[in-house]
């Protein structure tokens, strides 16, 4: 027997329907919180401050801040879909189902993605609404912010997985992801840092993914898109053979 | 569905697990479950049952054994086989926001069906969920969502279903529904393995028993031949007046004298009626030895009795 395309889907949609049940806390909550970076950083104070790489800055920080909601949602989300199921015991159907890790990645990381373009699209359109911008390689764009959204929905599964209670659920996105997202330059271009700083901000993985998004929008970045690229693509092999191994020595799943 | 009824569908053989820590749940089993039957597997707590399901629906890694299931090795061709395997599990684990009809349309999916949404509908008219259909499982009684978690294990028309604990927490009445579920079932044909305490349930339901304990099989039998092979009669008689010793007319039945001569105990025969009928003579033996009585109490042994006296049998020896 071969990969199920219906158990995939079943999974797809299942989490898709929970996302649109918990609306509010999956959509609207992140677009309010960007909306707000929009009109403090990007209209009031990006007003008054001077183009970075030739991109006004409020044009500038939407890269940043679509990949700031973009890492925590798609991560929360991912991590969300399988702890919940572990602590409520109803991973028990997956488990006794005929579904391998295949299904059960493209089920969940599946639409963990989605939700991540979805909120990137809304994002965008709401961008629209406080700044003028013109996305340079569109396709680039979509391509990077998918593998972005596929990486991270694959870390979040691996959380979801490692996690045994909701403050460890909570720890990576919470200490790690947004402190390294805010300093991986959301606001600034890492160029503009004084020495040794813009060294050591090369030594954080999110500043290339940063730099990535934002070469497909304005054909500049802080390191060479291929860098960037290479990098994400990485990441997502990293994240596939430990989820390949969690499943076939079924740590935390099986007993 | 293949219509060759008793051949076997599952073959367990020296299964073991044994837990981080060292907790040795199953310690080799061995297991043969045919094709048709409804199955029971009685035990105390942590004797291994949910362990030995769990195994066998993927949820628990086994440390040592083979398990096959319609002829595929579990290990290796688990996916053929899991897709003629339901469970409902023992916990109420299901997702309380999700209506009736989604958590069940699931679940179809999730084992590779197409979704049906005449079998859905049959399904939950069977289990009388339909008027349920969408509402949201945590408005459900208790009772209701053990039906819900039955039919999304049906869903995928499973030919060999595992009830762990199928009606605990079930009220009476319910309780007698769900065993005429369960005998729906197996007419159907679906092979049945259940666990459950209460064992009047397997008493009621099951063709054959499996006696486990500190993970391991104590005794698989069917029913009836159990309850042939280790049921007995016990009568107590009161006697109109106490007696020094037994009379010789009595030395060919198996009695005793109790309370001081004064009452006649009786243990012997099997679970089929023959101790009824020896009471009966010894009665007779009695009249005609002109000894009066003036109350006679019979007591056939239950599964239950013979499963607690297997036990303590085995506690003894251990």
């Amino acid at each position: 027997m071969s990969f199920s395309w219906r158990s995939a889907y079943a999974i797809y949609q299942r989490e898709m329907a929970r996302a649109f049940r918990t609306a509010f806390q999956s959509i609207l909550s992140p677009v309010l919180t960007t909306s707000l970076y929009f009109v403090v950083f990007g209209s009031v104070i990006g007003a008054r401050m001077e183009p970075v790489g030739g991109v006004p800055y409020g044009a500038f920080i939407i890269p940043g801040l679509l990949m700031l909601t973009l890492l925590g949602e798609t991560t929360s989300n991912a991590s969300f879909g399988i702890y919940m199921p572990r602590f409520t015991g109803t991973i028990y159907e997956l488990l006794s189902a005929p579904v391998g890790v295949a299904e059960t990645l493209a089920g969940f990381v599946g639409a963990a993605a989605t939700k991540g373009l979805i909120l990137a699209a809304i994002i965008l359109g709401t961008a629209r609404l406080f700044v003028a911008y013109e996305i340079a390689h569109p396709l680039m764009a979509a391509t990077y912010i998918m593998l972005v959204a596929a990486s991270f929905a694959l870390f979040g599964f691996i959380l979801g997985i490692w996690a045994d209670s909701f403050e460890k659920l909570g720890i990576i996105p919470m200490l790690i992801l947004t402190p390294l997202t805010f300093l991986g330059g959301t606001f600034y271009s890492i160029r503009d840092l004084p020495a040794p700083w813009d060294a050591i901000a090369l030594a954080n993985p999110i500043a290339f993914l940063v730099s990535g998004l934002r070469y497909s929008f304005y054909g500049v970045g802080d390191v060479p898109i291929a860098v960037s690229l290479g990098l994400t693509l990485g990441f997502l092999a990293v994240c596939v053979t430990i989820i390949a191994v969690i499943f076939r020595t079924g740590w935390r799943l099986r007993e | 569905m293949s219509s060759d009824p008793g051949e076997p569908i599952l073959d367990i053989r020296d299964l073991r697990k044994t837990y981080r820590g060292g907790v040795t749940a199953l310690g080799g089993i061995d297991l043969t479950v045919r094709r048709g039957e409804i199955f029971a597997l009685l035990g105390p707590n942590g004797a291994g049952k949910t362990t030995l399901i769990g195994a066998v629906c993927g949820l628990v890694r086994p440390s040592a054994g083979t398990i096959t299931a319609f002829g595929h090795d579990l290990s290796r061709d688990w996916r053929r086989a899991r897709a003629r395997i339901g469970l409902v599990p023992q916990e109420l684990a299901t997702d309380m926001f999700e209506t009736v009809w989604r958590a069940v349309a699931y679940s179809q999916g999730l084992f590779g069906r197409a979704h049906d949404p005449a079998r859905l509908e049959e399904i939950l008219r069977s289990l009388s969920l339909w008027d349920k259909k969408d509402a949201q499982i945590r408005a459900l009684s208790g009772g209701m969502k053990r039906r819900v978690l039955i039919a999304k294990a049906l869903a995928h028309e499973p030919e060999l279903l595992f009830l762990d604990e199928p009606t605990a927490g079930v009220d009476v009445e319910l309780r007698k529904g769900m065993w005429e579920q369960i005998a729906a079932l197996k007419e159907r044909g679906v092979t049945i393995i259940l666990t459950t305490h209460y064992i009047e349930e397997a008493e009621e339901m099951a063709d054959r028993v499996g006696i486990i304990q500190r993970g391991r099989i104590l005794m698989v039998d069917e029913k009836r031949a159990m309850m042939e092979r280790l049921g007995t009669t016990e009568a107590v008689i009161d006697l109109a007046a106490p007696l020094a010793a037994l009379p010789d007319a009595l030395t060919p039945f198996p009695v005793e004298l109790a309370g001081d001569g004064t009452r006649l105990v009786y243990r012997g025969g099997n679970g089929e009626g023959k101790g009824r009928a020896e009471v009966a003579q010894l009665a007779q033996a009695l009249a005609r030895a002109g000894i009066g009585f003036t109350s006679l109490d019979i007591h056939d042994s239950s599964l239950e009795d013979i499963f607690v006296g297997l036990l303590g049998k085995q506690a003894e020896a251990a």
